[in-house]
């Protein structure tokens, strides 16, 4: 049984805080992933998992164990590196042993567990030679299987696959996945892109400058942001977001009133949490922004306006629809889509169960964060 | 003018250049093996008639005709001297190169420049200073006295080339290291030591032929077989109203020969670029 937990972690640069007083408890072969923009602290934070960083403040503790202030080789951890970091004066065959060897396993060990995890990663053929002898995938695996073969109670993964081409990184992706399932380890992997953290997590971390802005499973993360960070982080197509006004009254039920005259009503479930003349920024992703005909089949509850569309990108089975409400560009989706031309006029559906309402100022989902 | 006539041209022009850079090394060599006379004979004997070893058996006073010179007690503290300062040197220049690549720590960057300014200084501008100090202290005519200075003049190059080398090397990889399970010293031992060897070695190159081949620092600072090396031993052949310039090249070939040695037996780690391929593709 191997959790991670970290209890107000703190990490400073001299005078500079990077980390800010972060909580985060990681259950026993749980797959968590880290993602932010760049310099949100994430990095920092596995590193500080791993024992490469020391923390400044707070407690980090690995299974029963407050490891704080052991060396990483006492965390009982392994890590993937970004750049691989394989030994290049080694054969593929020691950069995976090597670590066994410290240890000082008997010889007829190490080789059983490296040829098992050449087995599991199909480096066979390469175990003689050297890391530059290799192509970008193939170091990914060797530096995949230097962390297996020690079986860890954590493994961590710092962006293993940004260097990768994207066919290879959809591929590496899937392996990781099954990595996960046999080995059935607790695994912390930071990434910066948000597909890769959608597709692997169990559970999401999503960090902006030192801070943990929200912790959910993928789902919950993209149906619930907590904020209008989170929003625009996670989903691709980005949400699209909207200037907007609460009016009406409590009678009429209350509206929310974008620009170029439109008007949506506040959705049931919201309709307590937000007051009249309330500023408020409408999240609205594109697959619920659909013209009349070519959406979803459960859109629920919809209201429609008239958009022009004046850029369509088609992607096969579903088309981008470039327009714009009022000065801001709004993306949304036409499945099943028919070729277009030119402006066209739609009637678009926009599905109100899925709308996303964050107050203006704070820029917090009015819902509050649903996940406690 | 075609790609033949310009591969002519720049192989005479580096011919030419050879020539004038290997001549007079191979004139000393030649004329140690030489007879004085025909050394001196005007007009001058290009094409050696008769080659010899008696020029070395006089040396080591083995001949009939001189008194030798104590070739063997220079050339053991040629040896003491050169080997344990270059061993100092390297020492100390992996340590601080290492630290300097890898550490953060206060005055860094005036550390490093006040290193690298020291390196201006002409060595023989130290001469005076040194002596005079070197007297006070007792250690003119002594191995540790000559030991020191070589120390003092190397290690700033040793510090900085080996810095180099260690800044080459990925961090991750020390990392790596020690999250399979190494301690700090393992992993710079097992992995980042390795990575820097050809730099390590260049650097030992260097040093070992400094201390090796300095004659005007030694010349002042050592007095008997004490502690004379084999460059201030030369002036040994230069008497009040002759020099004898066969004896003198056949040791100036015996100071050559370990150099040259030494040189061929580490060429091979001064191959560069290992660390390519342990990172990112």
């Amino acid at each position: 049984m191997t959790e991670v937990s970290l209890q107000q972690v703190v990490k400073n640069y001299g005078q500079l805080e990077v980390v800010h007083s972060i909580d985060l408890e990681i259950k026993d072969s749980e797959f968590v992933v880290l993602v932010g923009p760049s310099g949100c602290g994430k990095s920092t934070t596995l590193r500080m998992i791993a024992g490469l960083e020391e923390i400044s403040g707070g407690t980090i503790k690995i299974g029963d164990r407050i490891v704080n202030d052991l060396p990483p080789r006492d965390r009982n951890i392994s890590m993937v590196f970004q750049n691989y970091a394989l030994y290049p004066h080694m054969t593929v065959r020691d950069n995976l042993g090597f670590g066994l060897k410290i240890a000082k396993l008997p010889e007829s060990e190490i080789g059983r567990r490296v040829d098992e995890a050449a087995e599991i990663l199909g480096l066979g053929l390469y175990m003689d030679r050297l890391p530059a002898a290799l192509s970008g995938g193939q170091r990914q695996r060797v530096a995949m299987g230097r962390a297996i073969v020690r079986k860890p109670d954590v493994f961590l993964f710092d962006e293993p696959l940004s260097n990768l081409d994207a066919k290879l990184r959809g591929q590496m992706r899937t392996e990781i996945k099954k990595l996960h399932k046999r080995v059935n380890n607790t695994i912390v992997y930071v990434t910066h892109d948000q597909v890769e953290a959608m597709t692997l997590a169990d559970r999401i971390v999503i960090m902006r400058d030192g801070h943990i802005e929200q912790v959910g499973t993928p789902l919950d993360v993209f149906d619930n942001p907590a904020n209008i960070f989170v929003a625009s982080f996670i989903g691709s197509p980005p949400m699209n977001q909207l200037d907007g006004k609460v009016v009406g009254d409590e009678k009429s039920g209350l509206q929310i009133a974008l620009a170029d005259n439109i008007q949506i009503p506040v959705p049931t479930r919201a309709q307590k949490s937000v007051t009249k003349g309330q500023a408020i920024i409408v999240g609205i992703r594109p697959d619920d922004l659909t013209p009349v005909g070519h959406g979803m089949m459960d859109a629920g509850e919809t209201v429609s306006f008239d958009l022009t569309v004046s850029i369509s990108e088609p992607l096969g089975t579903e088309t981008i629809l470039f327009s714009s409400i009022g000065a801001k560009e709004v993306q949304g989706k036409m499945l099943n889509p028919r070729p277009i031309e030119g402006d066209e006029r739609f009637t678009f559906n926009l599905s109100l169960d899925r709308v996303h309402l964050f107050d203006a100022e704070s820029g917090m989902n009015v819902l509050g964060d649903q996940n406690g | 003018m075609s790609t033949q006539t310009k591969a002519i041209i720049s192989w005479i022009v580096t011919f030419i250049v050879m020539l004038i850079i290997t001549l007079p090394g191979l004139w000393v060599i030649l004329s140690g093996f030489r007879p004085l006379q025909e050394i001196l004979a005007k007009p001058a004997i290009w094409i050696p008639e008769r080659l010899t070893l008696d020029n070395f058996m006089n040396i080591f006073g083995l001949g009939d005709n001189q008194i030798g010179i104590p070739v063997l007690a220079y050339f053991r503290n040629s040896i003491i001297v050169s080997v344990t300062s270059t061993a100092i040197a390297i020492i100390v220049g992996i340590s601080g190169g290492y630290a300097f690549a890898r550490y953060r720590f206060k005055f860094k960057d005036t550390l490093f420049l006040g290193l690298m300014l020291s390196r201006t200084v002409p060595g023989i501008a130290l001469s005076l200073p040194v002596f005079i100090l070197w007297a006070r202290l007792g250690w003119i005519d002594t191995h540790f006295g000559l030991i020191l200075v070589y120390v003092a003049l190397n290690v700033p190059f040793t510090i900085w080339l080996i810095d180099g080398f260690f800044r080459q090397i990925p961090k991750e990889l020390g990392e790596a290291a020690e999250v399979d399970g190494c301690t700090r010293w393992q992993a710079f031992w097992k992995i980042e030591f390795p990575l820097a060897k050809s730099g390590i070695a260049s650097a030992g190159i260097f040093a070992f032929l400094t201390s090796w081949n300095e004659f005007a620092l030694a010349s002042n600072l050592t007095r008997s077989t004490n502690s004379k090396t084999l460059p201030v031993g030369l002036t040994d052949f230069i008497a009040q109203f002759t020099t004898d310039w066969a004896g003198m090249s056949a040791m100036a070939f015996i100071i050559i020969v370990p150099a040259l040695i030494l040189t061929f037996l580490v060429q091979k780690h001064l191959i560069a670029g290992l660390t390519f391929g342990g990172v990112k593709g």
